[in-house]
């Protein structure tokens, strides 16, 4: 093949063209074409660097990220460590970030835990509430994301009282349009014990799965693993909380003479988000979770069924790992999408990434470049993590099916 | 012949039917009809019956009041909020009324709304053979379709052909979301074909290149390559350029888009059976002539639900541009709420704007669901 090609390029030209025979070459085609594209990449960031220094310097701007070490000089509403506004703007990023973090944590186990139940309902045999929640998916994932977000902001500001005035349940939770109050725990000296105790609980329960496994393997006898791995992991910690004297008490929110003081506030902002993000997830999550389970054939019901397998156990066994297997990718894919969405706080004013570094930063030191820069790396070094983590559970679990 | 056999026969009127001529009685209501059907779908069980009691109970709380406030105690006319609060307790509907114009067109000149319009029209007569392959002359109307985003460039910024020329800062509500999701999805697609063949090239250089592109787009919130748009891109072109934000915008998204259909067309390309590469190389086709001819075809087919996911996806990701000051139909929402005449008033703004996406998304989702069973062509 290659021999007729050069013959062909010598008879064309008359005399063999050097340039002609390597590019008729599979191989050094294929270098030439990766040489080029390498070439042209980088002539094209050498190019926009080199506009990027012009631009600079006609600015009177330079590149640094010592800017990061300056006082911020901004308030941040809800801060998870400590912060004021003479700390410096890296202090304010990582604020930023812990409440990106925040949110997507609280958004990503409400939404599987909503996306769970709804893509369950979805397919009972119950028509009413299979058709509610199909509604419900259907109008809440052809609606803008954005749009959840400010309407359930606008809602909660405009429609729930004001602090004097706020709704109580039970006198425990206030909801007012400057946030929702709740009692906040107070951990007394001697709590360090229960925590010490759920974690020898887990270790325990864990141990002992490994083991009934084992046993079950070797002699076929089955322990109700589930149930006594709860019993310890409730009950243990449970015990010793009882015994170290409930060290636990509970600052509830107090009507004050103008305010609500005392407890924890949420914002109305972090909640508006929080829940707009769930509830927009969820629907995503409840239809890939209904896909995953419809995607397991019949015939795995019935060939369970007819080797005498008790049906939570059929489920347990042979439906849910195999459903995990097509749940697990797209899930993880809607983990990301959260994440990335919580990033329209911006909108409504929670002090996220883009905010803090993205936002109040950049107005104030004029640092575009340095800013974006470390926006987009941050965002980009969640996704990876998160991606990293999701493909590692998804080896494991396809390593447990097979 | 005697039918005195039939169990279905009543004694005494033996030979009432003749073979063949039985009717077909109804099924008795224990097994059809609607009280077995109401028995089995809603009371079927213990947890069955809760969950509909609970649903009914549900429902009782929330359509009542929910259709109270926005049909039987809602204001359709009055020309501020007072006007609105004097007749009814439910929304006011009267705002969308008079600023419906503003939804739709933006700042857009009032004399020029023609040009809109027609562009409307005319991206109809432009999609009409893409999304349907029975159109007469489809050939002819393809090519019109090509240059169609020349022709609304001209129509809508003008400046030529004695069209008036209208900035795009004044391009605004549904009009900007239409803009940014067409063109997003239309070039996203060229782009995207590429980067998926490069991510299955068997060239390092080039998939590392297009991995890399494709799983930085995949990796940063839209947000952030809008702001990237807004207050960096500008640093990159040469010293002195200056160009138009709207078109800085575009660039972003349609770069967003085409990570996002890169992935989509990749899964096409890797549902089609190895045998048909090796076929197309059997045939002596060369690189390109294969995927032109075979591969593509059969891939893009593959991936034409997940391409109009795509794009209901950007279509509504479009009102993120909110957050770099232009104002599409969500953002023009939001800014006419600061009017001290119609003060208060997001709820009804955001419920109007979320229906209007919930009409369009839906419809576009039912779309890509008639695509799916009319290219199922499996055996």
């Amino acid at each position: 093949m290659t021999t007729s090609v050069d013959q062909r390029s010598v008879t064309a030209s008359g005399q063999p063209n050097v340039l002609l025979k390597l590019w008729r070459n599979k191989e050094t085609r294929s270098v030439i074409i990766q040489i080029v594209t390498m070439a042209l990449l980088f002539a094209f960031f050498a190019y926009i660097i080199n506009n990027a220094v012009l631009n600079l310097q006609a600015l009177g701007k330079t590149f640094s990220f010592d800017f990061l070490q300056e006082p911020a000089s901004y308030d941040i509403n809800q801060t998870l460590i400590e912060y004021t506004s003479r700390s410096s703007h890296a202090r304010a990023m990582l604020v930023g970030i812990l409440n990106t973090g925040l949110v997507a944590i609280c958004g990503v186990i409400l939404a599987t835990v909503l996306g769970f139940i709804l893509g369950v309902i979805r397919l009972s045999n119950n028509w009413l509430a299979s058709r509610i929640v199909y509604v419900f998916i259907e109008f809440t994932r052809n609606v803008p994301v954005l749009l959840h977000i400010l309407l359930i902001h606008g809602i909660m500001v405009h429609f729930l009282p004001l602090p004097k005035q706020a709704i109580s349940v039970g006198d425990a939770l206030f909801l007012s349009n400057r946030g929702v109050y709740a009692p906040r725990p107070e951990f007394l000296d001697g709590f360090g014990f229960t925590v010490a105790a759920f974690g020898v609980a887990v270790i325990a329960a864990l141990i002992f799965r490994r083991w009934a496994k084992k046993v079950q393997e070797d002699t076929g006898k089955i322990y109700p693993v589930f149930l006594i791995c709860t019993g310890v992991i409730i009950g243990l910690p449970l015990i010793v909380f009882l015994i170290s004297g409930s060290p636990l008490t509970w600052e509830m929110p107090k009507m004050g003479r103008f305010n609500l003081q005392g407890g924890v506030m949420l914002l109305p902002e972090f909640l508006a988000l929080w829940l707009a993000l769930s509830f927009y997830t969820s629907a995503f999550i409840a239809e890939i979770v209904r896909s995953g389970i419809m995607a397991i054939n019949k015939g795995q019901w019935e060939a369970a069924g007819a080797l005498g397998i008790r049906r939570n156990r059929v489920l347990q066994l042979v439906i849910i790992p195999q459903a995990l297997r097509v749940i697990i990718p797209p899930l993880a894919s809607q983990y990301l999408n959260l994440t990335k969405n919580s990033s329209l706080a911006i909108a409504i004013g929670y002090m996220d990434i883009v905010a803090t570094i993205g936002g109040i930063t950049l107005m104030q030191t004029g640092k575009e470049m340095e800013t974006m820069i470390i926006v987009l790396l941050l965002y980009l070094s969640f996704s990876l993590v998160i991606s990293a983590f999701m493909n590692w559970y998804n080896k494991r679990i396809a390593l447990v099916e097979r | 012949m005697a039918n005195t056999q039939n169990p279905d026969m009543t004694p005494g009127l033996t030979n009432a039917y003749e073979p063949g001529e039985h009717p077909d009685w109804p099924a008795p209501s224990s097994v059809k009809g609607p009280v077995h059907w109401i028995k089995t779908n809603l009371f079927g069980s213990v947890t069955n019956t809760l969950l509909t009691l609970l649903t009914i109970y549900l429902l009782y709380k929330i359509i009542p009041s929910m259709v109270d406030w926005m049909f039987l105690d809602a204001a359709y006319t009055g020309t501020s909020r007072k006007d609105c609060e004097a007749q009814a307790s439910g929304a006011c509907w009267a705002f969308i009324g008079t600023r419906l114009q503003l939804f739709i067109y933006g700042f857009y000149p009032d004399a020029e709304r023609w040009r809109v319009n027609l562009t409307a029209v005319l991206l109809v007569a432009a999609l009409a053979p893409v999304l349907y392959d029975n159109v007469p002359h489809r050939g002819k109307a393809l090519i019109f379709t090509a240059l169609y985003p020349v022709i609304a460039g001209v129509l809508l910024v003008g400046g030529i052909f004695g069209l008036e020329f209208v900035p795009t800062d004044q391009f605004g509500g549904l009009m900007l979301n239409v803009i940014i999701g067409v063109t997003g999805i239309a070039f996203s697609l060229p782009i995207g074909i590429c980067l998926a063949l490069g991510r299955q090239s068997h060239l390092p250089v080039l998939r590392i290149v297009c991995v890399a592109f494709i799983e930085f787009i995949r990796g940063v919130p839209l947000i952030t390559l809008l702001f990237v748009a807004a207050v960096m891109l500008s640093y990159f072109v040469p010293p002195g350029t200056n160009f138009d934000l709207l078109v800085r915008m575009l660039i972003m998204v349609t770069l967003f888009a085409s990570g996002y259909m890169a992935e989509v067309i990749r899964g096409g390309l890797q549902a089609i059976p190895k045998g048909q590469y090796e076929a197309a190389d059997s045939m002596g086709l060369k690189y390109w002539q294969s995927m032109r001819l075979i591969i593509l075809p059969q891939a893009l087919k593959i991936a034409i639900p997940g391409i109009v996911n795509t794009f209901i996806a950007l279509y509504k990701d479009t009102t993120l541009v909110i957050v770099i000051g232009r104002l599409d139909i969500l953002g023009i929402g939001r800014s006419s709420l600061a009017d001290s005449k119609w003060q208060g008033l997001s709820t009804e703004v955001y419920v109007f704007v979320a229906i209007f996406f919930f009409i369009s998304c839906f419809l576009m989702s039912r779309y890509s669901l008639y695509l799916e069973k009319k290219l199922h062509t499996g055996h």
